[in-house]
């Protein structure tokens, strides 16, 4: 049994999670009520942890697009982009999706994830150079993986250290992606996108920006931070995904190059896969929709994501950098941070548990993702039952 | 040009400020198995040496090193012109 030998580890992680009651990862929720709101374990609990950031899941006009793109066009595609999966309605999302972003060319992925790694493993290619911050996404790392390009890992948010590696690249700065997040998923905080910018056009190199979770979030618009900091048309690519602000699935890129074409016919991740299906296309293009139009969903975001930011520092928490819609509470020990995720859950607060090294420091975090449906009283039960942790008079946990 | 024993003392060097007080890390020794680094303590190592020798790492050659004397000599077919 040596090929599986690899999952002991795996397995032990899970047995010793697993003697705190159930599994922290994988919970299943036994009825979804809202957007703000499911069963877990018997008990209505608040969805702290969702990424659902505009609150569109049940938004009555996108179900309804669905259930007639159902009617009309079937369940799915069973084909990919390349062959039978390109319907009239993906073609009509990509030019939504480049009419929203102010750009030439967009192209549709069946996830975020295969966006992301798709363009990254394809946009570098073996004699080029990949400089990627150092707390990227999982899909960001795998498409280096794929690539071939030589990988160079930058400081996080340090456009000091990335000047310093295009520096020691000389003539190849001109031939590498430099790759950056919109709002980082764990911390919840920002790049310094306008150094970044500024640095990347010095020596020549391009920037792929990922909005994955800043898409909906940043901008008058909604389209991510680039558009709130006024550099769109100094970021050449932008990625991004259906699965957090859009409510549904999938994923795009977006750019002025023309090249972004080509794109469909050498990414693998869009060639050997099945499209969305036409239901998931048709949610996805009336919630683009919504969030052109309803920037009042943006400020009830951000209320309630500065709302729990205050309350859990006024609690006495270690929060992340800066308030944003991702906040995420450090505990140092992993015995605690577990102890409290599942006193949360049993509160009827679901919140994500993150344990190294998926977190960017040696702490574990209970991150917690704001909607727009969060109502007022949501959070304050959020907040409130936080503290309750703190009354046991533990120490909590610090940035590390 | 910093040749393999100058790469193999920044390495030890550096490797100083992660250990026990009291451990030495010799040559054929494991920097995770025998030295007990973490990912992230793995992650700073790196950035610190980078830093010293002026160079950036390929990610793409760092699952390839296990020991100490296998770091120094990825440090030095890296660091060709850099001086330690």
């Amino acid at each position: 049994m040596s090929l599986l030998e690899k999952f002991a580890p795996l397995n032990k992680m899970r047995t010793d999670l697993l003697e705190y009651g159930s599994l922290p990862f994988g919970v299943v929720t036994e009825r979804i009520i809202s957007p703000t709101i499911g069963i877990v374990h018997g008990r209505e609990t608040i969805l702290a942890g969702s990424n659902n950031y505009l609150g569109l899941t049940f938004e009555p006009s996108c179900i309804e697009a669905a259930k007639a793109a159902l009617d009309a066009e079937g369940t799915g595609t069973t084909g990919s982009r390349m062959a039978n999966g390109t319907y009239s309605t993906h073609h009509a999302l990509e030019q939504e999706l480049a009419a929203f972003f102010d750009r030439q060319h967009a192209l549709v992925f069946t996830t975020g994830f295969l966006a992301t790694m798709g363009m990254v493993s394809t946009l570098a290619g073996r004699d080029d150079v990949l400089l990627i911050d150092a707390d990227s996404h999982a899909s960001i790392y795998d498409g280096c993986r794929l690539g071939g390009a030589e990988i160079i890992r930058f400081r996080h948010n340090d456009p000091a250290d990335l000047e310093k590696r295009l520096r020691r690249l000389g003539e190849r700065s001109a031939n590498t992606l430099v790759v950056a997040e919109g709002l980082y998923s764990m911390l919840g905080d920002q790049p310094p996108l306008e150094a970044i910018v500024d640095i990347k056009d010095r020596y020549g190199a391009c920037l792929l920006l990922d909005e994955a979770h800043s898409m909906g979030v940043f901008g008058a618009h909604g389209r991510g931070l680039a558009e709130a900091l006024d550099l769109e048309d100094r970021v050449e690519f932008v990625v991004g995904t259906f699965s957090k602000s859009l409510g549904s699935v999938g994923g795009f890129c977006v750019s002025n190059l023309p090249e972004l074409d080509l794109i469909r016919m050498a990414a693998r991740s869009y060639i050997f896969t099945a499209s969305p299906a036409p239901s998931v296309v048709a949610s996805t293009r009336e919630a683009l929709k919504l969030i052109a139009t309803r920037p009042e969903l943006r400020e009830r975001l951000w209320r309630n994501a500065n709302q729990l930011y205050s309350g859990l520092q006024e609690s006495g928490f270690q929060v992340g950098p800066q308030p944003s819609p991702v906040v995420a509470v450090f505990v140092d020990q992993a015995e605690l941070a577990i102890e409290w995720w599942h006193q949360l859950l049993d509160n009827g607060i679901y919140v994500n548990l993150v344990i190294p090294p998926a977190t960017p420091s040696t702490s574990c975090l209970l991150r917690c993702s704001m909607s727009a449906a969060h109502t007022t009283e949501q959070v304050n039960k959020i907040v409130s039952s936080f503290a309750d942790l703190r009354s046991e008079n533990r120490v909590a946990g610090s940035a590390v | 040009m910093a040749t393999y024993a100058e790469c193999l003392t920044i390495v030890r060097e550096v490797l100083g400020e992660y250990l026990e007080p009291g451990q030495t890390a010799g040559e054929n020794d494991a920097l995770v198995a025998d030295l007990g680094l973490s990912s992230l303590q793995m992650l700073e190592l790196v950035v610190e040496i980078e830093d010293q020798l002026d160079i950036s790492l390929p990610l793409n050659q760092l699952p390839d090193v296990r020991t100490v004397h296998e770091f120094a000599q990825m440090l030095e077919s890296v660091a060709g012109g850099a001086q330690p």
